[in-house]
């Protein structure tokens, strides 16, 4: 086969065919990898309930109770938790656009008082090997069992008491920043979660 | 016989002569970003070579119906279907990975050393001689993304593939997990390659 002349109709078709045949190739990958991708993320939802939330008896999932909110565009996903139609605590999912790169969304587990449980980053795309370190045990240590009532989620630079990441400053911040608006919320409807099962 | 040698140094060539990274200096931006540490650069290394391989195998297929003056958009089409492939498989099936490389994964489209070696060997070569040219181009690049990772890891966090040998709060030169890290390191790595190449051949 010779090489093709660089003619104007040539042209057209070959980058036409060429679009066409990506164009199908990415559909149909796609379907192959939207339902896993989807699995996977309420997976790891449901595995961070279960590392954030006390025991409890009830189906979170189901529970959600979406909370239209000023701070953040959708509105806030609130898993709450009950053992025995007692209310033994919620998990809220907190999100902020202020990290390094973007978008950060952790879930945060509540006792009624509004002790922090635990946290677990649920999307971040921080630098791999500084931002990413928010996920280790170090980090996320120091926030267990705070109130954040008493206990200021601004980094120590800035006033507060969060001891921030070697070299990711921003990510830091943008991690109280969103555990301050998961408390906000929290604080807002606890009376409503509790009456719920009521 | 000819034939066989020409075959075996078009696919070492990759991983020595022409290291694309060490040597050619391409795709710098992947090679700064995500070496961070060994396992990321290893990562992100395979993620390319598979891109690579892809991308070499369907050029040299379609290289006689492609017009020469529209070859450059009509690579870049295939090599970013090839990505957006990958990051999609990765995203489903390696979530861990996934969220690892983050970002860099659609980068790999901009990666120079993709399209130069479609556009410099593919589109003259045929199948046989593009696959083994991805192989090694690829091997190279991701032995040399590992050696760069493994050495900020070793440097900067005191660890190597995740595995701490030094202790938890032990001072560690930071400065090469951060961006100006892998400048440095990849200056003093490249030096040594060649001036251990050149020795060697």
């Amino acid at each position: 086969m010779s090489k093709k002349k660089d003619t104007f109709i040539n042209m057209v078709l070959s980058l036409f065919v060429i679009t066409i045949i990506s164009g199908f190739s990415l559909g149909y990958v796609n379907e192959l990898t939207v339902g896993p991708i989807e699995k996977g993320k309420i997976e790891r939802k449901v595995n961070a309930l279960k590392l954030v939330l006390p025991t409890f008896d009830n189906n979170p999932i189901e529970d959600v109770q979406l909370i239209k909110s000023s701070l953040v565009k959708d509105s806030v996903e609130v898993f709450p938790a009950y053992e025995n139609n007692k209310f033994v605590g919620a998990a809220i999912i907190g999100s902020t656009e202020k990290g390094f790169s973007g978008l950060i969304k952790l879930i945060v587990g509540f006792s009624p008082e509004g002790m922090i449980k635990n946290i677990v980053v649920l999307e971040q795309k921080e630098t791999p090997g500084l931002g990413t370190k928010m996920k280790d045990e170090k980090f996320l240590a120091q926030f267990r069992e705070k109130n954040p009532s008493v206990f200021n989620l601004k980094v120590t630079k800035d006033g507060g008491e969060v001891d921030a990441l070697t070299g990711a400053t921003i990510t830091s911040r943008a991690f109280g920043e969103a555990v301050q608006m998961a408390y906000d919320e929290f604080m807002k409807n606890n009376g409503l979660l509790i009456e719920l099962k009521n | 016989m000819a034939e066989k040698v020409n075959q075996t140094q078009n696919f070492l060539k990759g991983i020595i002569k022409e290291n694309p990274v060490f040597v050619m200096l391409l795709g710098m931006c992947p090679t700064l970003g995500v070496t961070s540490s060994a396992f990321n650069g290893l990562g992100m290394g395979i993620a390319t070579m598979f891109v690579l391989l892809m991308s070499n195998i369907v050029v040299s297929l379609v290289k006689s119906q492609i017009p020469s003056k529209v070859r450059i958009p009509a690579f870049i089409i295939i090599i970013a279907s090839f990505v957006t492939i990958v990051e999609m498989v990765l995203e489903a099936f390696i979530p861990f990975l996934y969220e690892q490389l983050g970002i860099f994964i659609p980068l790999i489209v901009v990666n120079c050393l993709i399209l130069g070696r479609a556009e410099a060997f593919a589109s003259k070569n045929n199948i046989l001689a593009s696959i083994l040219d991805a192989l090694g181009m690829g091997l190279g690049f991701v032995v040399a993304l590992t050696i760069l990772g493994a050495t900020r890891e070793i440097l900067g966090s005191g660890s190597i593939f995740e595995f701490k040998f030094v202790s938890e709060d032990a001072n560690t030169f930071i400065l090469f997990i951060l961006p100006p890290g892998a400048f440095i390191a990849l200056a003093y790595l490249t030096v040594l390659f060649n001036k251990i190449s050149i020795k060697t051949t």
